[in-house]
């Protein structure tokens, strides 16, 4: 009974994965689009959408992978060929990308990519560095303008972003060449800004053709002692890509200034412009026409959401299976049972981010990593209900069930399973409401959701959008607990729902 | 042994790690008649009963049910024709009276007429009303849910009846009704009914055959009557002096 379960058990999740990722797979080449990325914060969007429209105008079919949480996901996802193009920073190549010490020039950095095949091509034209900037009031009254004052004034509240503790060089390189011995506190760069402008932190970093350093009127410290590198923005892409391709996103080139890049920035996060209408206006300025394609935000909604439950769907239906058939397999081992409770609740400790970025090596970007990481963390609520309530099972109901004459199949089938019937959907209720809430991550790896307006208006510090996203996953959590009761009432006789062990609500 | 026997058991003796329940039991058990099987607790009569539908093995000697050894494999087709109650009527409580009696016809695929006429049967017997079928094991009392249970196991119309102590958290009155109500059914249908119980009046009104068991062994057995008129151990005779 034990083995056929579990041979069951293998076999569905291998064809349950292979099914995934085979939809998946052949939905990403149907047409053989070339797939743009983007960073999440609003400039990286904005390239992102001049080069795809570039590209549509050359008649090329584009699909937008924008909104991709961080330098590693864009990159690995460049590497793994889940993305074709997207914007990047020679710095950032230089020190994060290549681990190089010193600033490398275009043909160095391009040098040492190709046996990566990747290729940078050329410079955008403004260099978007990082900065130091502090409130306008802070720095008037303790008289700051370089870089080279901030030793002195350790008393200031500094926070700034976590990619910029860590990274060789940000904080690391200012304690070094600036003499700094204290270290700042991390922020989520979208909100620095916000508490920049309520007065709650003093100091951040900024880049330097952030819209938002002029909106807040916040000053950029000079960097008298020239340590940031040069942030040249420019197209990185596959080097396999076509030479017309690579010809048509290279119209780009030398054509955007830093000012012209701060107002394109302040258009999109004060002006209320489109990512689209921005980069139609430049891209009509230096020629070229092109129709600005506008989702509404209704249909926006419900392709969002449609997604969000696609991914969160597919995850739950996936884990509920394997997750019983698991269950069923170990309940009546004590040592197992307790051993794959404990596995399962370790893959919950991992922090959903972490979780959903260490699918990429795995799976690429997208909905499959995505719907794998759901599925990871669906699994511990519904395998902890299952797993108790039938290993403790009313002993003289198995003994009856026994000596009557039903099978294991038939005692599973009659009494353990319908007993535990209450605890078993209470779990795969738990496992749904966190799915649904996590999903909304799985657009910082380009999955989709509910989590895409919520990303992009914290790119764009814009509170609307970011609700337009929470507001219907929340909605989608309290409309899933509602039919999960449905079932239960359909499911479970009224007198039995108080006999399961207690569910586990988190 | 006789060809009407339900059970022969030769040599029989079960051990668990280094101790045994019993051993040497030698029993030949009439069919179609009431085996009452008293002791008091840890005497083996459970056991017993376990090695009879073969939840437990012997360790020692045979034993054959209705003529063949218990088998080894396809228990579920030999344990249905040995109808099971319990202690505390163990009806499942998330089917009705309905589903909980009918569960084994419905998984041999008998007709809904069929299992329909023999629950409506065994109902009206155990003088159970019909208007219970649709009611879960909580809305019924004590009694009701003993009957249900006994129906459960005669449904199939088994030739032989396991009953371990099913009578046994009822109170007197109706422990009284149930038992005149299994007597008659009983009758009705010639069931070889095995009954394990520690009280010995139920056991002396109810069988037609007894078996005494204490420390590890079978004292006396023999047919009721007889056993009652002539206790032959120290043991039995006070066992039948104090209780009846």
């Amino acid at each position: 009974m034990n083995s056929v379960v579990q041979r069951g058990c293998c076999a569905l999740l291998t064809s349950f994965l292979v099914l995934a990722s085979d939809a998946y797979a052949s939905d990403g080449t149907v047409e053989d689009p070339i797939i743009v990325g983007s960073k999440n914060f609003n400039e990286s969007y904005i390239l992102g959408e001049l080069v795809s429209s570039l590209l549509e105008h050359d008649g090329y079919v584009v699909d937008r992978r924008f909104g991709l949480g961080g330098t590693k996901i864009c990159y690995d996802a460049l590497v793994k060929d889940e993305i074709d193009v997207y914007v990047e920073y020679t710095g950032t190549v230089s020190q994060s990308i290549l681990e190089q010490e010193r600033d490398l020039s275009l043909p160095e950095i391009n040098s040492l990519l190709a046996e990566r095949g990747i290729e940078m091509l050329d410079e955008l034209g403004f260099n978007n560095t990082y900065a130091i900037a502090v409130r306008h009031a802070v720095a008037e009254e303790r008289g700051l303008s370089k870089l080279s004052q901030i030793s002195q004034h350790s008393d200031l509240r500094v926070f700034v972003s976590h990619e910029f503790i860590e990274r060789a060089d940000g904080w690391p390189a200012l304690q070094q060449v600036y003499e700094v011995d204290w270290l700042p506190q991390g922020i989520e760069h979208a909100l620095a800004y916000r508490a920049m402008s309520e007065g709650t932190i003093d100091v951040t970093d900024a880049y330097s053709t952030d819209a938002e350093l002029v909106f807040h009127d916040l000053v950029v410290l000079e960097d008298d002692r020239a340590m940031f590198p040069r942030y040249l923005a420019a197209p990185l892409l596959r080097s396999d890509l076509d030479d017309a391709i690579k010809a048509t996103i290279n119209r780009m080139a030398g054509r955007i200034d830093d000012e012209l890049m701060s107002s394109m920035n302040s258009e999109v996060v004060y002006g209320e412009k489109s990512f689209g209408e921005v980069s139609a206006k430049f891209l009509h300025s230096i020629g070229i026409r092109v129709r600005i394609v506008e989702a509404q935000r209704g249909t926006e909604l419900v392709r969002n959401t449609l997604r969000h439950l696609e991914l969160t769907g597919i995850a739950l239906l996936s884990a509920t299976i394997i997750a019983l058939l698991i269950s069923l397999a170990v309940y009546r081992i004590v040592w197992l049972a307790r051993t794959v409770v404990y596995v399962a609740g370790l893959l919950q400790t991992i922090p959903s981010i972490a979780l959903l970025a260490l699918m990429i090596p795995l799976f690429g970007i997208g909905m499959v990593p995505a719907i794998m990481a759901l599925f990871l963390y669906s699994l511990l609520p519904i395998i902890r209900n299952c797993v108790t309530a039938l290993s403790t099972s009313d002993p003289m109901l198995i003994r009856v069930a026994e000596g009557m004459g039903l099978s294991g199949f038939e005692r599973l089938r009659y009494v353990l399973v319908p007993l535990a019937m209450p605890s078993i959907i209470a779990g795969i209720r738990t496992s749904a409401v966190i799915c649904i809430g996590t999903a909304t991550l799985a657009a910082f790896i380009g999955a989709g959701g509910l989590g895409d307006p919520i990303v992009t208006g914290l790119a764009l510090n814009d509170t609307g959008l970011i609700l337009f996203g929470a507001i219907p996953a929340a909605l989608l959590a309290i409309v899933t607990e509602l039919v999960f009761e449905a079932i239960e009432r359909f499911l479970v006789p009224g007198h039995l729902k108080v006999l399961g062990p207690a569910s586990t609500q988190p | 042994m006789s060809s009407e026997d339900f059970l022969e058991a030769r040599n029989l003796g079960k051990c668990f790690g280094e101790r045994w329940v019993f051993r040497d039991v030698n029993l030949a058990l009439p069919a179609a008649q009431t085996v009452a099987i008293i002791g008091e607790s840890g005497s083996g009569k459970t056991t017993l009963l376990q090695l009879v539908n073969g939840v437990l093995r012997p360790d020692e000697g045979s034993l054959t049910v209705m003529g063949l050894p218990v088998p080894e494999t396809s228990l579920e087709s030999f344990r249905r024709k040995l109808g099971y109650a319990v202690q505390g009527a163990g009806l499942f409580p998330h089917m009705t009276v309905y589903e909980n009696v009918t569960l084994l016809a419905r998984l041999e695929s008998w007709t809904k007429e069929r299992f329909e006429a023999r629950l409506h049967e065994l109902m009206q017997f155990m003088n159970l009303e019909p208007e219970l079928t649709d009611r879960y094991p909580y809305q019924l009392s004590g009694g009701q849910q003993h009957r249900v249970s006994l129906c459960r196991a005669l449904m199939l119309q088994p030739p032989a009846l396991l009953l371990d102590e099913p009578f046994s958290a009822i109170d007197p009155i109706t422990r009284t009704e149930i038992h005149s109500e299994f007597k008659n059914l009983q009758e009705k249908e010639q069931v070889s009914a095995l009954l394990v119980t520690h009280d010995v009046r139920e056991a002396v009104h109810l069988s037609h055959y007894l078996v005494v068991m204490a420390n590890g062994a079978v004292v006396q057995h023999g047919s009721t009557d007889s056993v009652v008129a002539s206790p032959e151990s120290e043991y039995v005779k006070p066992l039948f002096e104090k209780h009846l």
